[in-house]
Order: structure tokens, then sequence, then C-alpha cells
């Protein structure tokens, strides 16, 4: 073996990663030429050179940037949550199940909600995302498919206050769910970046629990198992 | 006349970069000889067995992640085999491929954190660390597909796996096994032959394999003194029997044998998954019997397995409740770890990093 073989072989690897293809990903926008920022703008070159001449001068000079859409899975665990509150009963599946304890919910008795056959309003439905660890168990035990984890990971605050997601904020953000073990809207073929799914009907395992069903599955199989007997 | 010289004290750490994490060693040198060390740990204590007193056995899963934070699967893998071990759960086969699929490609991506910044501490300035980057970034893009999340997973359950992986998971993965064997033969070109490499490591922290033994080292370690010491094959959980699959071993017990064995072990796991890919069969991904809340019978269970580090085991008691009694970690870097001062005595300055690098330890899982 001569001695320095090894290090010319892996100063070939090396120049073999120079010419070859670029893995860096560019976010939140990357740099075009003329060609890109023609076809981000949807014309042809020539049009882009006569339309927008001074857009094609800086695509030349390469000043002009395009935005870059993240690359994410459909069951990626966003930094957010998307809460469909006609779906929810307000029975604190969620709260009980969450590790850190950080789901807050009060309900008042006379709302619209049905829980245990009583209708129920939600007044408080407050997720402290500042202290989340996304491990989205709360989502793993929600019965009604209410709570889904969201796509959004661009959450960043100046204030740690405004990282507690309150009942309003949840209602008033855009729903896009993500699929984590929400197998029916995967067969179903939804993509959280394509559209928002507003439909709460589309959002579950099925439609909205009526109150039959309600007493059936919480109700009557509770009261059989909590008979005393002295 | 000789000069007077006296031995000098450094703290190294615990905000050092190239502690992979908070650690602090407290090194004695004569001249640019290390002549003593003390290592002190404890800086990433989060009391994680402690608060496992005090959860569901599912919420365990969620702790074990952030334990050995750069080969979590393995670590949800070894707690939901101690689990079903403890309250008699049979998973479902779909689950158990599932989940050592999943474990396979931890560990390619946890060899290639180790080897990338062994030689980064070696002095190669982050060619090579970028390149294992590169394919760890693809193993993080198959889990984030499979589970949702890239580094604290969560993916495993009691009984199986969460979900079923979905479709554009497998031909990914086959892409990923395609390109893989030529990524591990660029890095090969890329060190393994490489004169300045092989005079660094070659022969440097040279522990013999009785030392290891009496210090229950275990994992590549011990493999690279030659000892062929494998749980996968020694004690099979899961369907590692039903799949084959050789030990790499290395005699030396030197740095370069403990790298080289690691990246022979790449390849092996490789074809693990290319078995368990020819044997996963549709089906169910766990029993719907297994409830959400668990309550174990009274009793403890250990189940060793083999973690990129080493033997990784949970022991858990139980007293018949929704969480355990008692969790104790039997944690494979925090165990290799004790042979630190030995390995480094009489070594220089240089190498104490690169042997340092060389043992693969994780802070979260040392500390816990």
């Amino acid at each position: 073996m001569i001695y320095g073989f090894g290090l010319a072989k892996g100063m070939g690897v090396t120049l073999k990663a120079l010419v070859g293809p670029s893995f860096t990903v560019q976010y939140p926008d990357r740099r075009v030429g003329i060609m890109g920022a023609a076809k981000a703008a949807g014309i042809s070159t020539p049009s882009l050179l006569f339309k927008h001449p001074i857009k094609a001068l800086r695509a030349v000079l390469g000043f002009e940037h395009i935005a870059v859409m993240p690359t994410q899975s459909s069951r990626f665990r966003g930094n957010d949550f998307t809460w469909y509150e006609d779906r929810c009963t307000g029975c604190a599946s969620c709260a009980k199940y969450c590790p850190l304890g950080i789901i807050k919910i009060v309900t008042l008795p006379g709302g619209i909600n049905m829980q245990e056959g009583e209708s129920y309003a939600i007044e408080t439905f407050d997720i402290d995302t500042g202290r989340c660890m996304f491990c989205a168990l709360c989502v793993e035990a929600c019965p009604y498919d209410a709570l889904h984890m969201g796509s959004e990971f661009e959450r960043s605050n100046y204030v740690r206050m405004d990282l507690v997601l309150t009942k309003e904020d949840l209602i008033a953000a855009p729903k896009h769910p993500s699929t984590w073990f929400r197998p029916q809207m995967e067969e179903a073929g939804y993509s959280p970046f394509a559209e928002a799914l507003e439909d709460m009907k589309k959002a579950g395992r099925h439609e909205t629990p009526t109150v039959d069903e309600l007493t059936q599955t919480w109700v009557k199989d509770r009261r059989t198992d909590e008979v005393v007997e002295d | 006349m000789p000069l007077k010289t006296e031995p000098i004290t450094i703290n190294v750490g615990p905000q050092h970069p190239s502690t992979h994490g908070v650690f602090r060693m407290r090194v004695t040198f004569d001249g640019e000889e290390v002549i003593d060390v003390e290592p002190i740990f404890g800086y990433l204590h989060r009391g994680s067995e402690k608060l496992a007193e005090s959860r569901t056995y599912t919420q365990i899963v969620t702790l074990t992640d952030r334990m050995d934070y750069v080969a979590s699967m393995t670590s949800n893998l070894s707690f939901i085999l101690s689990v079903e071990k403890l309250s008699g759960i049979d998973p479902s086969p779909r689950g158990v491929w599932l989940r050592m699929i999943a474990a396979e490609l931890q560990r390619i991506a946890s060899h290639l954190v180790a080897t990338g910044f062994f030689l980064q501490d070696l002095g190669t300035l982050g060619t090579p660390l970028i390149y294992m980057m590169r394919e760890r970034e693809t193993i993080l893009e198959l889990f984030e597909r499979l589970c949702g999340a890239r580094i604290t997973n969560s993916y495993m359950r009691p009984g199986g796996v969460f979900m079923d992986a979905p479709d554009d998971f497998w031909p990914a993965l086959d892409r990923f096994l395609a390109d893989m064997p030529h990524r591990i033969d660029e890095y090969e070109d890329l060190i393994s032959g490489n004169e300045i490499v092989a005079v660094r490591c070659d022969g440097v922290a040279v522990v013999d394999s009785q030392t290891l033994i009496d210090a229950s080292i275990t994992g590549p370690m011990l493999r690279a003194s030659g000892i062929d010491w494998d749980l996968r094959n020694r004690q099979p959980y899961e369907y590692y029997d039903r799949v084959k699959f050789n030990r790499p071993l290395a005699t030396a017990s030197d740095n370069y044998a403990r790298y080289i064995v690691r990246i022979h072990e790449m390849r092996e796991s490789l074809g693990i998954i290319k078995q368990c890919l020819e044997q996963i069969e549709p089906g169910p991904v766990r029993p719907e019997s297994v409830p959400f809340l668990i309550r174990p019978p009274a009793g403890d269970s250990y189940v060793g397995t083999e973690s990129p580090k080493g033997e990784l085991g949970f022991y858990l008691v139980s007293d018949g409740g929704v969480a355990p009694y008692r969790c104790k970690v039997r944690a494979p870097s925090l165990i290799n770890l004790t042979l630190l001062r030995e390995m480094l005595i009489g070594d220089k300055l240089a190498d104490l990093f690169v042997t340092f690098g060389s043992i693969d330890i994780n802070m979260g899982e040392v500390d816990r």
C-alpha cells in the first residue's frame, strides 16, 4: 500500500460531493435565477423580460427570492392544536391523559355539548403550549375526535402568555389538523397542507354523537359498573 | 539542568462543545500527558426514574424519548418490552416487525451520530459529520412519516405501535435501503483508509477485554475487543431469532476498532431491515384488548435489549396500580463511562476527546 493512497481516495469523495447535487434545504425562501422567477410568476421568460424588466434584472443579479413551502409529513405533530368545539363534550379525557397536566377545562351545565346525558357549555379550554412537549397523548385519548394536532410550527412569540392557546384562539385558528392518530383522515386522503378542514363532520370517525349514543356508551355502562354492594 | 515542572489540573466542561452535553472532567496533566481524570456528571439530571413513579405506563413512553435523545426508538422499545413482560401482553406480529424496523433505523442513525462526532473530535472539521448528518436526516424524515416526530418519537405502545405506517413510508424506506450501502462505502473511502485517522486512532486507549467484562461494559465497545456479546443474538427479544445477521467484531479494542465496528454494524442493520420487510404481513398493529390505562399485576420485570450504545433495560416494579412502584434504568451510556479514567491515563491531551467520543455516550441517558 502506497502511503497517502487513503488520503487521495478520501479527497476523491469530497471532490465528487463538490460537483454532485446539493443537499441543502433553503427555508423560508430561496434565490432563483431568471427562469425560476418567470416560472414562479407563471409567465414565460421573454414576457418576464418585457413586462417586469426590473424583476428580471434582480433575478439576473441574484437578488430575487421565492418562498419555499416546508416539506413535512401529514402526520407531523406541529406546534399547534386544532379543536372542533361542536365535537367536544368537555369530558376532559385529554386533560386527564396529559403527562404534564397543561390542559385546563371548565364546563358549565346547560350548554349545547352533551356529556353523560346532560348538556354542558365549555367555558374554558386552555392549552399551555409553552410547557407542552407535543407527545399527542391528548389526541390519542380524545374519544370524539374533537382535538387534533395542528400542522403549524412557526409559533414564536415575544410574550410567554401568548403561548397559552385559549378557547377563542382555538376557535379562530385555521383548521389544518395533522393526521396523527386519525386513520379516517388518512383513508380519506386528506392532506393538511392542501386545504383547511373546517367541516367538523369530516374530522371524526363518525358524526356528532347523539344523546342516545352518549347515554349508551358512557352513562349506562358506567352505572352498572359502579353498583356498590355493602 | 531540567526545567522544574508540576502537574496542572484543568476543568473540561460542563459547557464544552466536545463533551457531548453537560459533562465535566477534572483532568490533571503532566505536561501534555494525562495522569488523572475525575468524571463529574449529573448536570442534566431530570429525575426521570422518580417522575415515572407518578405517571401511567403510556405516559412514561414520553420520558424514555428524552433519556437517550439520539436513539429514542430503542429507548421506547426497551421500556415497552419490560411493560409487556410485566403485564403479560402478547404483541401483534405486525407491530413487532414495525418496532424492529424502527429500532434498526434508529441504530443506524445513532451510529451515524456517534461516528460523525467521534471524527469531529478527531479534528476532521466537519466533512464526515455533515455527510453522516445528511443520511441521518433521511432517517429522521422516515420517522416523521411514521410517527409525526423526528427526535421525540413516542411511537411504540404496549402491544405494538400506535398506528400502522402510512403508504408513502414503504417506498421511501426502499429508496433509503437502496441508497445507504453506497453512502457507507463513501464513509469507508473517506475515513477507513485514511492514514491520518489510522495514525491518530490505532493503539490509542486500548483496554483489554477482561477489564471491559469486569466493568460490565456492553455494546460496540465490548465487541471492539473481540467478545461476541450481542443481546439480539444471545437473548433474542422481539423477532430477532427469525432474522439472520452477523456480529461485526474487532480485536484491537482501540479507538479505530470501536469506529470500524459501528460502521460494520450499520450494514448489518440494513440487512435486518430487509429481512423484516420480507417477513412483515398485514394485520393489526396492536391488539384491541390492550387498554389505554394498563394495570399490571404486582411483580417486577426486566428485559435487556441491545440499544446502539449497549445493554439497555428497564427494571419495573408494579404494586398493581396504574403507575410503576419503581422504575430503574440500566443505562449503557453511564456504565460505559465508568472506564474513562483507565482509558485516558497515559494518553495525550489531543487524544482526550477522541477517546471520549469513541465511547459514544449520551448525557441525557447518563444523568436521566
